[in-house]
């Protein structure tokens, strides 16, 4: 009970401290966001007080353990909720943004709505939204499995979900409020960026804590990737994010380093946020949900370790592949670039890892419509990592950098990659957390997959074409060596481009709609009357001895 | 710009050399004698729940 008024009390005083800010901040958009603090704190603490639960309480004076023979999946089960929830807020932004390119109009007059605004909350929505959150909930599913052990410290595992969450609305509510620090994949401003970093410490504790109480002796390779995230993530987010806040009651905030080296630290940071956190996360679901729906061991362990380190010593090396031809040292450019070659084969190597998997259950990709999808995310990994050497090429990038064929090549790794294999991992866990005897219905994760397919299909192919023509065009001289078309010549050359990506997004946005209804049945507790996905042809007629006719 | 020279010079010869043994000794590692069997057992550890579960009880007694 004094516990219970010490908490309550607590969570007043956070949101009086942050009432206090509000009240002497130096600009609206601080104030605002202390506004959503103090709403966060005083329903944390309305939550406390109401939902005190004696019986909890008395557990917790008598020092009780929890239910030892059982996985702590709560925090799995929001966050399943929670991916489906920011997918669908960061797949309709990506659309109407994709649409505000090809008419201008839907920038709707308003600041809080122009392109420059929406982007970055597309951007963070789909990365760290939708994608974080689908990092949290697997690596909290997989390494109890992997470790057969709950989760260490179960109060910090609730903190780091809810925590997150608080980071994602005070990210997306600062950008279409103008909050920005303008580095790409780190927009948040400093109060922020230190929230995220306590989370993110949080989070770092309550991974390693459990593998540190683990029961098995080994510690299986996707907790190795997952790792390798938190922690790359975390000295990412640090250094990148190294300023001097203006006022300690204002947004504002001026980086540490300045110009080229500015420059630097933001791609070191860019490059291994697509790194570590969309690729050896991912990778970590990677390797526990393909063998596990497969049904076999991963087809090399030894490759999934040489997998690891490869990775881990040669990306930290390719950021300086987004500052070609500008101030940085030709060294240094040259050096990212040979870096990023060098990544090919470690990339393509996971993914024969991943689809070799399946050797011997080819099948089961005509059959299973979630190995389909799995099939799918890894052919992505293995084509956007193979692209994305190529356009670090000097000679290449000088025609691509710049042009759509950088978002297209992102596109491809994001909703190819990143977004099927999150799909195939939802799929794989709802019935299983929810204790389902299986998802509302498989055929709608076969439309799901085709829709999605399709949509990729249609977004990476036209930004192709619109990138390798802006490229060209851009770079055209007359035979009196002026420039042949002007910008916006280029910008509407790009119109059906645009209008094809779109309706790219469409067709995504539709099967994560379909997947968002799926799984919603599924914890509803529905089953859907369907069709199987197979039958095996049973030919009753046929089904009998063969009797030889008597000779007559 | 002492620093960066000799920040510089130490990355691109004993920095790297460090990091380049680092890594073959790691990659080296998984080719260890007896490491075929031990990764066998660590790739098909996520299926056998029953198994592990009577190794525990086996210590137990």
């Amino acid at each position: 009970m004094v516990s219970l008024v010490l908490r309550s009390g607590g969570w007043f005083v956070v949101a009086l401290l942050a009432f206090l800010a509000l009240a002497f901040s130096a600009d609206t958009g601080f104030a605002i966001h202390m506004g959503i603090v103090m709403l966060a704190a005083l329903i944390t603490m309305w939550v406390t007080m109401s939902g005190a639960d004696y019986g909890s309480i008395a557990r917790g004076i008598l020092r009780m353990p929890a239910d030892q023979s059982r996985y702590d999946d709560d925090p799995i089960r929001w966050g399943v909720i929670a991916i489906m929830f920011w997918g669908l807020a960061g797949f309709l932004a990506g659309l109407y943004i994709a649409l505000q390119l090809a008419f201008p109009v839907l920038n709707l007059g308003l600041e809080w709505t122009t392109f420059g605004r929406l982007r970055p909350l597309h951007t963070s929505a789909v990365i760290f939204a939708f994608g974080g959150n689908a990092l949290i909930a697997t690596s909290f599913y997989v390494v109890q499995r992997t470790c057969r052990a709950r989760l260490a410290f179960p109060a910090l595992a609730r903190f780091v979900f809810w925590g997150y969450q608080l980071f994602i609305v005070l990210a997306a509510t600062g950008y279409l409020l103008g909050i920005t620090e303008a580095r790409e994949y780190a927009e948040p401003e400093w109060y922020v960026d230190l929230w995220l970093t306590v989370v993110w410490v949080s989070y770092l504790a309550v991974f390693v804590g459990t593998i540190v109480k683990r029961k098995e002796p080994h510690i299986y390779v996707a907790n190795w990737f997952f790792l390798s995230f938190i922690l790359t993530v975390a000295m990412l987010h640090l250094v990148n994010n190294l300023s001097m806040p203006v006022s300690l009651l204002g947004s504002k905030s001026y980086a540490a380093f300045s110009g080229v080296q500015d420059a630097l630290t933001q791609w070191w940071y860019g490059h291994n946020a697509v790194g570590f956190f969309l690729t050896a996360g991912f990778l970590g679901m990677m390797y526990y949900f393909v063998p596990k729906q497969a049904e076999r061991p991963v087809y090399s362990y030894r490759l999934s370790i040489i997998h690891f380190w490869s990775l881990i010593f040669l990306y930290i090396w390719a950021g300086p592949h987004h500052l070609h031809y500008t101030a940085l040292p030709d060294w240094a450019q040259t050096m990212g670039m040979v870096f990023s070659v060098m990544l090919w084969m470690p990339s393509w190597g996971g993914m024969i890892n991943g689809l070799m998997t399946l050797n011997g259950a080819w099948d089961k990709i005509r059959t299973d419509p979630i190995i389909r999808m799995m099939v799918m995310a890894l052919a992505f990994y293995g084509m956007s990592t193979f692209e994305g050497p190529m356009l670090s090429i000097k000679a290449v990038n000088s025609l691509s950098h710049y042009t759509d064929w950088t978002v297209g090549h992102v596109h491809s790794g994001a909703l190819g990659w990143n977004g099927m294999i999150t799909f195939a991992a939802v799929y794989y866990m709802a019935p299983r957390l929810w204790n389902r005897q299986r998802l509302y219905s498989l055929r709608m994760v076969n439309w799901h997959f085709w829709l999605s397919t399709v949509g990729i299909v249609l977004y990476a192919a036209s930004m192709w074409v619109a990138g390798i023509m802006q490229g060209l065009m851009w770079r055209e001289y007359g035979a009196d060596g002026y420039l042949v078309y002007s910008f916006a010549e280029v910008v509407s050359a790009m119109f059906p481009m645009y209008v094809i990506r779109a309706a790219g997004g469409v067709l995504y946005l539709s099967g994560a709609i379909l997947m968002a209804y799926n799984v919603w049945m599924t914890i509803a507790g529905h089953l859907r009357e369907e069709k199987p996905m197979t039958e095996t042809p049973y030919n009753e007629a046929a089904d009998r001895p063969l009797v030889v006719a008597p000779a007559e | 710009m002492i620093d960066y020279h000799l920040l510089r010079e130490f990355a691109d010869s004993w920095g790297l050399l460090f990091m380049l043994l680092t890594f073959l000794v790691l990659i080296g590692w998984t080719f260890l004698p007896g490491s075929r069997e031990r990764h066998h057992d660590a790739a098909n550890m996520i299926f056998d729940e029953a198994k592990s579960l009577d190794k525990e009880r086996d210590n137990v007694q």
